[in-house]
């Protein structure tokens, strides 16, 4: 390994490609061997930011340890991102409003007491409920009841959601408002996972030592150190486990975790740090990992503001568009850690059309100033795109900036605003006016999140203001479709509807950069940027 | 003696309550919701929201926010974060990591610095003298996370001696590289000041007394040079002990070390209030006995010095 490293450092200086190519690939006896089922492996995590309930993981910390304790009705396979029954047998609509969910016998929490239909409707009712806090509370949003167990202020009247009614213990049904032809890819989310009685009790505590039903039992949380987990003897899931159990290891920085990894302290990691992004494919050989991750990084226009209507402006934001070498700002600023954006929908997802951006996407100066110009040009001649200046993201802020200025002769600069917070309050509270960094990571794998939660009218995350009533249309008419496959289609008809009036700029798709160690073997990372935990096997 | 303490104590009231409320304003004047920031790029239902504020207090003034903490703090009730475990608990899983790791930096500067110091003084122009001058300058003008991650780089991946990071922050031996990085800034001006102060006693009256009454060598320099010699380094010591326990959070961060700068600064960045205000406050205090404890050292250490 020593070696290894000081070639590590003359490419830092030298940024050679020979010395990349004679650099030590390899990296030191990762061929597969025989695996042992009872070994564990540890993970780069961060400290949960909220107790360890289900609906109350939104974050990345505490949803992937969550995930790995519970299952829900369906999840969704690693390898092809569709959707597939875990609990679940069936999940049958006849109108895509009224969903007939039939259970799997044979499924035990950790406690060992049964899964059943009642243990979803209770868990699902508690959660939806305002006196419980919980912050994915809005994703029961659909069900029919939703607003009497959550008003938008004040006290819930009722305790139950109407739309939920158990038929015995392996049957129940859900009832939507309005029809949701793409709601079983929903359900995949965490926060549609079931509860075991003794939670009720006492849901604090609870959050401190989680009993779930997933293919991992919690062991121990050594706060600000390490969440321990082993593998469920009686799960029922279609991925049994390969491994004896997950180490979640708290890290604050990845540089951190990245020496560990380098020395073998650490199994999987979740994500290099920048500075390890040129030589990390050097340092870990065929150990690297680079796969692509169902997320989006956009800037979106304040279409609110006066300076941005009108159908003229449509064109300017094309122009600025057409004005970004996402080619080179990718291989070079990002160091190959994002890949262009064609489409406003990532990579990889369900329903995914490259190329809807079309022309608009693709960098042509010429072009670029026309349409600024027959646009009646940018509001003042100059432009701000306001970001958080604690995600890193001044470098291509910046890049994107000198991009569009040399281009056109736009002047642009970034606002940075000291955290994401700050930021995230300017932005929803329309205190800025021009351009801002904004993003998609996908819920579920399927394109209708990345364009019904973020462009439809109204929308809870439609930060731009945009509202657009041949999109609202499409979208309303996919949701009503028959079958998934219609609805994505129904979805991509909608997306090309962004290409015209361009309230958002699609830049670049996010990639998991990652790698592990020579203990471990059989890593494959998903699209959201989690590795296939039940698959990961442990040399023996 | 006692009287002295005693009204050293009362001092400290004020003080605490002073320090207290700054830190309070502070965190609670930085930009953004910590609660709509839970929500991440999702927009935040404002029905949980509200009852979220309702929960942490945040929803009433500031003035009245304050008054409800010291009301509770005086109730030894430091509150709870946002993952819902008590503050004091939190606190009680990361200063003892602290503790440690600060009385292993402690530990090296008294040891290396002290003796360093000793013969750099006793030896003035030598070749040991120049040696420790030009080290204690390249440490003390490399920035500490430099240092940090050279240690980690040469000694765990390269040499594999040691983890790379601190794998259980209760192992006492795991500590010691991070102890060592952490002291290298302190150890030098220990070094130095020690270096200074035997040089200039060195010249003084009582010091040629002592080797005029044909006292042997030994008990001149233990005895009457180092004993005068080292009031300024007790000094500095001492407040450097308060400044080891709060400012590790590069060292922390480095070696990845459950202590309280890493938990601090999560707090900060999550914005939790109570966290940050119960650990500061507690900061406050250790830095203000420490300071009590060197001034009653001085005492010890000379006899001239009198507390009434």
């Amino acid at each position: 390994m020593p070696a290894c490293t000081r070639v590590r450092w003359a490419v830092v200086s030298a940024t050679s490609v020979a010395l990349m190519a004679t650099g030590c690939g390899g990296g030191g006896g990762s061929g597969s061997g025989p695996s042992d089922a009872s070994k564990t492996f540890t993970y780069q995590s961060s400290e949960p930011q909220n107790p360890l309930q289900p609906a109350n993981a939104n974050e990345t910390g505490g949803g992937r340890i969550v995930q790995n304790l519970f299952k829900g009705l369906a999840d969704y396979d690693p390898s092809n991102g569709k959707l597939r029954m875990q609990a679940a047998d069936k999940i049958d609509s006849s109108d895509a409003q009224t969903y007939n969910v039939t259970l799997k016998s044979g499924w035990t929490f950790h406690d060992g007491t049964a899964v059943t239909a009642k243990s979803f409707v209770d868990a699902w009712n508690w959660a939806a409920n305002t006196k419980n806090n919980q912050i994915n509370s809005s994703w029961f949003a659909d069900i029919q009841g939703y607003s009497d167990v959550h008003p938008s202020s004040g006290n819930p009247t009722t305790d139950t959601m109407s739309g939920l009614t158990v038929q015995d213990d392996t049957h129940f049904t859900i009832k939507l408002n309005n029809k949701v032809s793409y709601f079983p890819y929903k359900l995949g989310y965490v926060a549609f996972s079931p509860l075991p009685e003794g939670f009720y009790k006492d849901p604090a505590g609870y959050g401190q030592k989680p009993v779930g039903n997933g293919p991992y039992q919690f062991v121990s949380w050594d706060h600000n150190s390490q969440v321990v987990t082993k593998t469920f003897a009686n799960y029922q899931g279609v991925d049994k486990p390969k491994n004896g159990g997950v180490v979640f290891k708290m890290y604050t920085t990845a540089e951190a975790a990245y020496a560990d990894l380098q020395s073998n302290n650490l199994d999987v990691m979740d994500q290099v740090p920048p500075s390890a992004l040129a030589n990390y494919k050097n340092d870990l050989g065929d150990r690297a990992i680079d796969a692509p991750q169902g997320a989006i990084q956009n800037v979106g226009f304040t279409l609110y503001q006066p300076d941005w209507q009108g159908a003229d402006k449509a064109k300017v934001r094309q122009g600025l568009s057409m004005a970004i070498d996402r080619n080179t700002i990718t291989k070079t600023v990002l160091q190959g850690s994002r890949a262009p954006a064609s489409a406003w929908v990532a990579e990889g997802v369900e329903g995914y059309k490259a190329g809807t951006c079309g022309d608009f996407c693709t960098y042509n100066v010429d072009k670029a100033k026309q349409l600024i110009q027959e646009g009646g040009g940018v509001p003042g001649n100059s432009l701000k795109i306001t970001y958080n200046a604690d995600g890193g993201h001044k470098e291509w802020v910046d890049a994107v900036c000198n991009s569009i200025r040399q281009a056109t002769g736009v002047n642009c600069a970034g606002d940075p605003k000291t955290d994401f917070k700050t930021a995230r309050a300017a932005i929803t509270g329309h205190q800025i006016n021009g351009m801002f960094r904004t993003g998609w990571v996908q819920d579920y794998p399927l394109n209708a999140n990345f364009l019904a939660d973020v462009y439809r009218t109204g929308a809870a995350s439609n930060d731009t203001g945009y509202s657009s009533p041949e999109f609202d249309k499409l979208a309303s008419e996919a949701d009503q479709a028959a079958s998934i496959q219609d609805t994505a289609t129904g979805y991509q008809k909608a997306e090309e509807q962004l290409a015209n009036d361009m309230p958002a700029i699609p830049l670049w798709y996010y990639r998991t950069n990652s790698g592990y160690s020579t203990k471990v073997q059989n890593v494959a990372f998903d699209s959201f940027g989690n590795p296939a935990w039940t698959q990961v096997e442990v040399k023996s | 003696m006692g009287h002295y303490i005693l009204r050293r104590v009362l001092q400290m009231i004020p003080v605490f309550f002073g320090a207290t409320l700054l830190i309070f304003l502070m965190v609670y004047s930085l930009p953004g919701d910590p609660i709509a920031a839970m929500f991440g790029d999702k927009a935040a239902d404002p029905a949980t929201v509200a009852n979220l504020k309702h929960q942490y207090y945040l929803d009433q003034p500031l003035w009245k926010q304050y008054l409800h903490y010291m009301n509770n703090i005086l109730h030894l009730d430091f509150g709870t974060s946002f993952t819902g475990r008590p503050v004091s608990e939190i606190m009680k899983d990361a200063f003892p990591v602290t503790i440690r790791l600060a009385l292993v930096a402690f530990f090296f500067e008294i040891v290396i610095g002290l003796p360093l110091g000793l013969i750099a003084g006793l030896k003035r122009g030598s070749i040991a003298d120049t040696l420790v001058l030009l080290i204690t300058l390249i440490v003390i003008s490399i920035p500490v996370f430099v240092l940090g991650y050279i240690a980690q780089t040469v000694f765990a991946i390269n040499l594999g001696w040691v983890t790379a990071t601190v794998q259980d922050s209760r192992d006492i031996t795991q500590l010691i590289l991070p102890g060592l990085v952490l002291a290298s800034l302190s150890l030098a001006y220990v070094a130095r000041l020690t270096r200074t102060s035997i040089g200039e006693n060195l010249r003084a009256d009582y010091m040629r007394t002592a080797v005029a009454k044909g006292l042997p060598r030994r008990t001149v320099i233990g005895r009457h040079l180092l004993r005068n010699s080292l009031i300024p380094v007790v000094t500095f010591l001492g407040t450097d002990l308060g400044a080891l326990m709060g400012g590790a959070i590069v060292t922390e961060g480095i070696f990845n070390i459950a202590g309280v700068g890493n938990v601090l600064y999560r707090a900060i960045n999550q914005k939790e209030g109570p966290t940050v205000v119960g650990i500061v406050t507690v900061l406050v205090i250790v830095y203000l006995v420490a300071s009590l404890v060197v001034d009653l050292l001085y005492a010890v250490l000379d006899p001239r010095i009198r507390y009434a």
